[in-house]
């Protein structure tokens, strides 16, 4: 590609036409938080990696080597081969909410660097779905370094049977999913209120999210299996189930649909509260 | 790419910002602005000047797309900033109140991005931030984190960043508000720079010196109303006075001391209370202040202290609101 450099008057006229102003800096967006993660990759890698790392090394490795396996003894690989597809689904969440909505509270709150980004020339809806994209490129990234530890950590075998049209679609589904989250989070909480998020929302999301156990296991607590329906983290750990393993899992007819209806509400949700928070 | 295309052609105007009836209403019917018109031309510092909460930072807001007018209408560069934001972002550059560095990039790298989303190729994105650097005196920062740069340095970077891709207007908004009085110089200086490159800039201020020093022509605002507009030098003008007198005596006896001087001290247009001051506004008379002296010690009131100076914009507030700019 060979540009000309042009020195720029003082543009009293625009120079593009809206729309192409806006997907160059929607672009230019997108390598700004590029170069970010490339500057602090030192910090990105362990926090992606650590907690997943300790969540199968303790379930699939300690567990069985201290005799205290889950799902008994002959259901110890059964429950290795369950728990890949929720920690897959796991780092995913994590990612979203970690890129997204972290340094998105404090843009808004005390630095103010949202201001600056909101007077790019792209519609104000733009700048808050760019975050959104940011966060499911970073969880995407996220879910290629977890998987290897999910299949290689456990001491019992990983029974893999991956279904390759389900996982392609449905990674970047869960991905856009949880970078939504991130930023319908990000503009709800400030720097106060977000410890909250944690202690109330993303605890009850990991520990009530179909994780270590496929949702229909719950038939026997009915009321707890309806309730955590209203959790779109069981939807991602079916899918995912579907995706990489032959083990039980919710039908796909609705996994996909209710993951796309997520999508929708948190992109409509986190670009009005992004709105609202830029512009009076 | 090839060369740039105008896909979109707005109406070409030497007029660069224009607001016809502008008004912005809060939540409990705040009225923060109050029908304002504005017309700034090409090549102008335009200042708008006034004291905290009159609404210039509002305006700014309004003509820069962050606040959406109740009533009236905004244009810069002859685009309607409400109708057509994404077009009018393009041919604005702002300075805001706050650092809002990116706080995750170098210096260099903020004003490259800048570049970059503002559609600039990497090469001219790369030439341009480092010709701004060099400009702005901050090369040899370029590779440091934007937090280790001093609050003159900031605001320097900030100015560099808005004026990165040529912007038709500059919105400064407060921005020697917290410098030191050396930083507010080479502030200064940079504007003055800048203007002398045909660069349109609005400020806001409360500093009247500033208003004075930098501005071709200023809106004094209070209370979201435009209350006079003219140069520095017509607005002083129009006191009628060329001597103001500043008196101070105890508080019980500014009352009085105000309808004395009013009345006695010869060429006194009028004399207002100002606490905790008396300002007396005189027009061709000779020997002022032994005469203030004569019309107190007649009166037997005490004066404190007395200075006289030339008519300055707090002179041109105090006529127009009663007031003192800095209250």
């Amino acid at each position: 590609m060979t540009t000309v450099p042009v020195e720029p008057g003082a543009e009293l006229v625009p120079r593009r036409s809206p729309a192409a102003a806006a997907r160059v800096a929607f672009g230019a967006l997108l390598l700004r938080d590029l170069v970010v993660l490339r500057k602090t990759l030192k910090e990105f890698i362990p926090r992606t990696l650590l907690q997943p790392f300790l969540l199968v090394f303790v379930f699939t490795y300690v567990f069985p080597k201290i005799g205290q396996g889950v799902g008994g003894a002959s259901g110890e690989s059964e429950f290795s081969t369950i728990l890949v597809a929720g920690v897959v689904a796991l780092a995913i969440m994590f990612q979203g909410i970690q890129t997204v909505a972290l340094p998105m509270v404090n843009e808004f709150g005390f630095t103010r660097e949202i201001e600056d980004r909101v007077l790019a020339p792209l519609p104000i809806a733009m700048v808050a779905i760019q975050k959104a994209v940011w966060g499911s490129l970073a969880s995407l990234l996220s879910a290629l370094l977890v998987f290897p530890i999910a299949a290689v950590v456990p001491a019992t075998p990983v029974h893999l049977d991956v279904s390759w049209p389900v996982l392609l679609t449905l990674t970047p589904l869960c991905c856009y999913m949880c970078g939504a989250l991130g930023l319908f989070f990000g503009t709800r909480f400030d720097p106060r209120t977000v410890p909250l998020l944690f202690g109330i929302i993303v605890i009850p999301i990991t520990f009530l999210g179909a994780i270590y156990y496929p949702w229909q296991a719950l038939e026997p607590i009915r009321w707890l299996q309806i309730l955590v329906l209203a959790n779109p983290l069981v939807y991602m750990c079916e899918g995912f189930r579907a995706a990489l393993t032959d083990s039980p899992h919710m039908s796909l007819w609705v996994v996909y649909p209710v993951l796309v209806a997520f999508s929708v509400l948190f992109t409509w949700q986190g670009i009005k509260g992004f709105t609202r928070r830029v512009v009076s | 790419m090839g060369p740039a295309v105008r896909e979109w052609e707005p109406p070409v105007t030497d007029e660069v910002i224009r607001t016809e009836g502008l008004t912005k209403v809060y939540p409990g019917d705040i009225r923060a602005v109050d029908g304002l018109d504005l017309s700034v031309g090409r090549g102008e510092i335009f200042g708008l000047l006034g004291p905290n909460g009159a609404g210039k930072t509002t305006t700014a807001g309004m003509l820069t797309t962050r606040v959406v007018p109740t009533s009236g209408t905004a244009c810069v560069g002859g685009i309607d900033v409400v109708a057509h934001p994404v077009a009018a972002k393009q041919v604005i550059g702002v300075v805001p109140q706050t650092n809002t560095l990116d706080r995750s990039l170098s210096v260099y790298e903020n004003l490259y991005f800048h570049g970059r989303f503002f559609g600039m190729s990497a090469r001219t994105a790369k030439a341009q931030a480092q010709r701004r650097l060099e400009q702005f005196r901050l090369s040899d920062r370029a590779a440091q984190p934007v937090m280790a740069l001093s609050g003159g340095m900031a605001q320097r970077l900030m100015v560099a960043r808005a004026i990165m891709h040529r912007p038709a207007t500059v919105f400064l908004d407060e921005p020697t508000a917290g410098l030191d009085p050396q930083s507010r110089l080479a502030l200064w200086e940079v504007l003055g720079e800048l203007h002398r490159e045909g660069q349109t800039i609005l400020l806001t201020t409360h500093y009247m010196e500033e208003a004075d020093a930098l501005c071709d022509r200023l809106a004094i605002i209070d209370h979201g109303r435009l209350l006079a507009l003219g140069t520095p030098e017509e607005l002083k003008a129009s006191t009628g006075a060329d001597t103001i007198v500043t008196v101070q005596t105890r508080p019980d006896d500014l009352d009085r001391l105000t309808q004395v001087l009013g009345r006695e001290v010869p060429g006194a247009q009028q004399a207002l209370r100002v606490d905790p001051h008396v300002v007396v506004q005189v027009r061709g008379a000779d020997r002022i202040v032994p005469q203030v002296f004569a019309a107190a010690e007649r009166a037997g009131i005490d004066i404190t202290d007395v200075s006289v100076a030339e008519p300055s914009l707090e002179t041109v507030f105090i006529n127009l609101t009663g007031k003192d700019l800095r209250e």
